[in-house]
């Protein structure tokens, strides 16, 4: 399935742990780039985060954000050379937490930018701690034992809170749980590059990913955790096409939070 | 070549400095005493093909100018002390990654939320590097509306000749400040060749910029040139102004709204007798340490007007060594020092002998 190397993809071995799905994000994102003709015009952003040497791995333009602020540093990149193809990649404490005021009102202005967005419900770099994605329950080093809403707050759905402003274009949710999993992400990643090739605006995919160390699973258990726990905190599908919020195209269920 | 004359206000100065230094996009967030600023860049940067955003905040645009300047554009933000606060992090990636940006301070009262009357007391801030490691911004003085943009056009200039950010460090009371401004009609800006700005690897080997440095010692190196760099542009880009110091007996040294309050008091006192000269840094980084050495040396007396507790006094210390007496008039929180108060220290001073540092007696003057 992840055979031929992308062009946009190097050679280099990854540093990621085995079973982690940043890698597999990275070449699905490579794939894109190939596939659409764009690496000579693609600038990404890498976060502050475990993938924070993305740009060791894809060949295509690159720079860094200091944490969270992704998504301003592509709107500063973009709207000064509109032709160029802006991503931003992130993971949930780049996004959802420190950097929550960027992601909101980048989405709000409609950038004409795609954000991947790596949820795998932990912060990895800095060793396992409580990310605004934790679920209830779960364990992490700073919410040893486990997650209480009650104190902690509870489980932030990015997909949910931005399709309720207007100017999106494109979200939606995929979960890398299994073969299928990853062909709808290869898809949507396709999808939102090509809403901002064709000029309409703000696309984001969320990637429910597996993070075998901090989870403290073996990598099948950390899939089958993604699959069984996080995919019904935060069920995939498409969020938004078009710039209209939709149902649930896919998923295991509609939890009330898409509208449809 | 032609040259216009016009009214404007000092904020507006800026922008205008800006815009025709070729500034391709400008964000900002609101603030007072700067907000005319921001308004002008909205007004007039659309007009031109440019690029303005209202950022979210101080933070997100800092970063979209990270991103411009990334590009390869010039890129400009602008807000005051608070808001500059929220730059710092930015502000040290920017040096980081070596990239080129300007950045306004009008500054205001502080600590905290202050007031919005002038301040000064945002000096350290901005000479000794602010943000977190090793590195230091060009740090520009204006002191009347015409420098608000002439050192606004020097500082797109030097950002770009030595890959650092530049600020323009001004002050409510020159930002609020309506003066005569000449505009002259000088050929459009040519910014330099940028081959490191991620445009897209057209045609050549993708390429990035980044302050992530684990190699072994590559972090080392990296800091290594950056230290090099700016060790060349304190050799080549100091900036000063001197006002009657051929003769004088005290020597003034002060920058932006206290340099105009300090030239008043050099005219005003030379009408009673008393020999006041002014030593005016225009760079506050690199700071014009030699001359003003030299200067203070052979004057032997010494007195700082800030609007601070005494933060460029330091550097004035360590540039004029412990021969000189050096005094120290320092207004805070907003308060402004007057021609009445330089006098009434001047006289006092130019009276007594004596080699002690007397600036902890006669601090209480201004305050
Ligand atoms: C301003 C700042 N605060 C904190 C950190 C430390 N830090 C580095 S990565 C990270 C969290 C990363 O978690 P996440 O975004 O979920 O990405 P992951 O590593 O899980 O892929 C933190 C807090 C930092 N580098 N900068
Ligand atoms: S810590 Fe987790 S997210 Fe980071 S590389 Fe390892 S598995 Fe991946």
């Amino acid at each position: 399935m992840l055979s031929r190397k992308p062009k946009a993809l190097a050679d280099e071995p990854t540093h990621y742990c085995p079973g982690c799905g940043h890698g597999i994000v990275h070449k699905l994102i490579a794939e894109a780039v190939d596939r659409l003709g764009i690496r000579e015009r693609t600038v990404g952003i890498a976060p502050v985060g475990c993938a924070v040497l993305a740009y060791n791995y894809l060949r295509v333009d690159m720079t860094e954000a200091a944490h969270g602020r992704v998504p301003a540093v592509a709107t500063g990149i973009k709207r000064v050379q509109p032709d160029a193809i802006v991503f931003g990649y992130q993971g949930d404490g780049d996004l959802a937490a420190i950097g929550m005021a960027e992601t909101i009102h980048a989405a709000n202005r409609g950038e004409n930018i795609t954000i991947f967005f790596v949820n795998n419900s932990v912060y990895g770099m800095t060793g396992g701690q409580m990310a605004p994605t934790t679920l209830e329950g779960q364990l992490t080093a700073t919410c040893p034992s486990g997650r209480n809403p009650l104190e902690d707050g509870a489980p932030i759905g990015v997909c949910e809170m931005l399709n309720t402003l207007r100017r999106p274009w494109y979200i939606e949710r995929v979960a890398l749980d299994s073969p299928a999993g990853v062909r709808r992400c290869r898809r949507a990643i396709h999808d939102a590059l090509r809403a901002q090739m064709d000029g309409k605006g703000y696309s984001l995919v969320e990637i429910l990913s597996p993070c075998p160390v901090y989870l403290h699973l073996s990598p099948v258990d950390a899939l089958r955790f993604v699959r069984e726990k996080m995919a019904a905190q935060f069920p995939p599908g498409v969020f938004r096409r078009d710039g209209h919020p939709v149902g649930p195209a896919h998923g295991k269920r509609s939890g009330g939070a898409m509208e449809s | 070549m032609a040259a216009q004359r016009v009214l404007m206000m000092g904020n507006d100065a800026i922008g205008e400095g800006a815009i025709r230094a070729g500034c391709d996009a400008y964000f900002g967030y609101p603030i007072t005493p700067q907000n005319e600023l921001t308004a002008y860049m909205a007004e007039h940067m659309p007009k031109h093909g440019r690029v303005f955003i209202q950022a979210e905040s101080e933070l997100a645009a800092i970063n979209m100018v990270f991103g411009a300047a990334v590009a390869g554009k010039r890129a400009m933000t602008s807000s005051s002390s608070p808001g500059i606060s929220l730059k710092q992090e930015g502000l040290s990636y920017l040096a980081g990654c070596e990239l080129p940006a300007v950045v306004v301070n009008v500054q205001r009262g502080g600590p905290g939320l202050g007031n919005i009357g002038p301040g000064q007391a945002d000096y350290f801030q901005a000479t000794k590097g602010g943000g977190h490691g090793d590195y230091r911004l060009v740090v520009l003085a204006p002191d009347s509306v015409q420098e608000m943009h002439d050192l606004t056009v020097l500082a797109f200039e030097l950002a770009d000749r030595y890959r650092n950010p530049a600020m323009v460090l001004t002050d409510g009371r020159l930002g609020q400040m309506m003066e005569p401004l000449v505009l002259r009609d000088e050929p459009p800006p040519r910014p330099p060749p940028k081959p490191w700005a991620l445009t897209g690897a057209a045609g050549r080997a993708p390429q990035r910029v980044c302050s992530l440095l684990l190699e072994d010692g590559a972090l080392e190196r990296h800091n290594e040139k950056i230290q090099q760099k700016l060790a060349v542009i304190e050799r080549e880009e100091i900036r000063f102004e001197e006002r009657a110091t051929d003769d004088c007996d005290i020597l003034l040294v002060a920058y932006g709204t206290s340099a105009r309050i300090a030239k008043g008091a050099v005219a005003a006192a030379r009408e009673e007798g008393l020999r006041l000269g002014l030593f005016r840094p225009i760079t506050l980084w690199p700071f014009p340490r030699e001359p003003l050495g030299a200067m203070g040396r052979r004057t032997g007396v010494v007195l700082v007007i800030e609007m601070s507790a005494g933060q460029m006094l330091e550097d004035v210390r360590l540039a004029v060594g412990d021969g000189p007496e050096v005094h120290f008039i320092g207004r805070t929180g907003g308060g402004v020092p007057d021609v009445k108060n330089v006098l009434d220290v001047a006289r006092r001073v130019s009276k007594r002998g004596g080699r002690a540092d007397h600036a902890a007696r006669t601090r209480g003057a201004g305050l």
